[in-house]
């Protein structure tokens, strides 16, 4: 086994708040949740996004729209390998039009921001949203394209050798964000 | 709820496929079937977007080299690569040099000079596609080789049952017609045999192959046999310019006894599936008011054929599993 130490940087209760704290920002900065949609980006992005959507509505006793995007045919690093398999996709659900909607953009980890790019992408491939905002549960840093988040979770600083790993209970049976000093290649 | 790890995006068994190539259903594997129709899921909600195209195949040339005439599966293919973004070049054999007396390898190895990175091909010789498997570089997807296979046909096939029927496991098929010339017919058994259906196969017994039930399936000339209790009703094409009134007396005596009319539909499963790869002969195999029923899900199958191409052509744009490590 490399050696491989790891720490949890987020715990169950301090994801909570922070998902709670993120939907009292989206509702101050929108005055409300009116034209509101969120989309989380496949695989974590969208359960992030629904928990997000309970929160508004306990806060707003309004329902906030939620779809779920995958980004994969939109991926920059698609076609670039001369051979090998290709990556699996699944469904893209995004049950209501985007159009004149104010887009939450939904991701667990930013990072180099490319996933961010190509999300855009097929966010625009739907309709012309009035605007799109970005929420990350954490931002890890070493950004390779212009993009910045709109809500931040944790602002973590990372070294690009560390992995950033976001488990959530609907996927890994429980919610934590843990920082492992050695990525596994 | 279990307790444990909960998994909501379950992962498709395989998740590539072993071949360059897509040359027949004979080469896949059941994993390899699931994957390609998991993947076609997701390409049919691409087509229900307001654009209709990703540029997931960007940079990538298609060759659609048609020596048989087709409106369907050429249309279907040449729409999937717009949708994927690809750039697509159509030759059918009218224009070709091939009317010089140039050979299909020849214009296989003269094509590929030009780098394309696919090339769909039908042609009247069974083999037609291994043979150019064999010597091209690029990813050959079989569109129909003679009377040996069609299998995007049988694909979309495969994937219009999964959707109403959610498994193709344990399902009754009653695919009747001209079991003789049809590699559309050969396709679809393997493909349902691999996937655990029952597979009857009805004709008259003059178009009956004799070794057919080789392939794991039921054989009858009584239509009503293999009609009763189906799930699913496929009918195939009496392929009328093949015809010359050896396999049966007239045409008007086949609709009578292996024509599916509302009468013979009512001995299958209420909720039966009436399907037909086209192009249909109305009255000849199949009656109008069932073609056009409310049981019918023809022009779904033209429909997804689109989806299941789409899968196709991203799955095999990645090149083969095996060369990954080289």
């Amino acid at each position: 086994m490399p050696d491989t130490k790891s720490a949890v940087v987020m715990d169950a209760d301090r994801i909570a708040r922070t998902l709670t704290r993120i939907a009292h920002e989206i509702v101050e900065r929108n005055k409300g949740v009116e034209d509101l949609a969120l989309v989380g980006v496949r695989t974590r992005g969208v359960f992030i996004a629904r928990r997000l959507a309970r929160i508004l509505k306990e806060i707003t006793g309004d329902e906030v729209p939620t779809g779920a995007l995958d980004i994969t045919l939109y991926r920059d690093d698609l076609m670039r390998h001369a051979v090998g398999p290709q990556p699996v996709i699944r469904r893209t659900e995004i049950p209501f039009s985007i159009d004149n909607k104010k887009i939450l953009l939904v991701d667990d980890v930013l990072y180099t921001g490319r996933t961010t790019r190509a999300a855009l992408d097929a966010l625009i491939d739907f309709g012309r949203p009035k605007g799109i905002q970005l929420i990350v549960l954490v931002d890890r840093g070493h950004r390779e394209l212009p993009i910045k988040a709109d809500y931040v979770g944790k602002n973590l600083p990372t070294n690009p050798e560390e992995s950033v790993q976001v488990r959530l209970q609907e996927t890994d049976g429980n919610d934590e964000v843990v920082l492992q000093q050695e990525a596994t290649v | 709820m279990s307790p444990t790890t909960v998994h909501v995006d379950q992962q498709p068994a395989a998740t590539a496929l072993r071949s360059k190539d897509l040359l027949g259903i004979a080469d896949l594997t059941p994993d390899e079937i699931n994957l390609i129709l998991d993947t076609a899921d997701v390409m049919k909600e691409v087509g229900s977007r307001p654009i209709k195209k990703v540029p997931a195949l960007r940079g990538k040339t298609v060759v659609n080299l048609f020596f048989e005439p087709s409106t369907r599966t050429r249309t279907s293919f040449e729409i999937a690569e717009k949708r994927l973004s690809a750039d697509t070049l159509n030759i059918a054999i009218a224009t070709s040099s091939v009317v010089k007396g140039e050979t299909l390898a020849d214009t296989a190895l003269n094509l590929e000079a030009m780098q394309p990175d696919m090339i769909v091909l039908r042609h009247s010789s069974s083999g037609a596609c291994h043979l150019l498997s064999r010597i091209c570089r690029s990813a050959i997807i079989n569109a129909g080789d003679g009377m040996h296979e069609h299998p995007t046909q049988a694909l979309l096939d495969a994937f219009t049952i999964r959707e109403r029927k959610k498994q193709l496991k344990g399902l009754k098929v009653a695919i009747i017609g001209d079991l003789l010339h049809s590699r559309v017919l050969r396709s679809n058994i393997l493909l349902l045999t691999k996937m655990g259906a029952d597979v009857w196969v009805c004709g008259p017994p003059t178009m009956m192959p004799t070794d057919v039930r080789r392939f794991g399936v039921s054989a009858t000339s009584n239509v009503e046999q293999a009609v009763r209790d189906a799930d699913v009703i496929m009918m195939l094409r009496i392929q009328l310019e093949r015809m010359e009134g050896a396999y049966f007396p007239s045409l008007r005596e086949y609709f009578n006894v292996f024509g599916m009319t509302e009468a013979r539909m009512t001995l299958a499963k209420p909720d039966v599936m009436i399907m037909h790869p086209g192009p249909m002969n109305r009255g000849v195999e199949i009656a109008s008011e069932v073609a056009d029923g409310p049981y019918s899900v023809i022009l779904d199958q033209v429909a997804n054929g689109v989806a299941v191409r789409m899968a196709v052509l991203y799955l095999l744009a990645g090149g083969a599993e095996h060369e990954e490590a080289a």
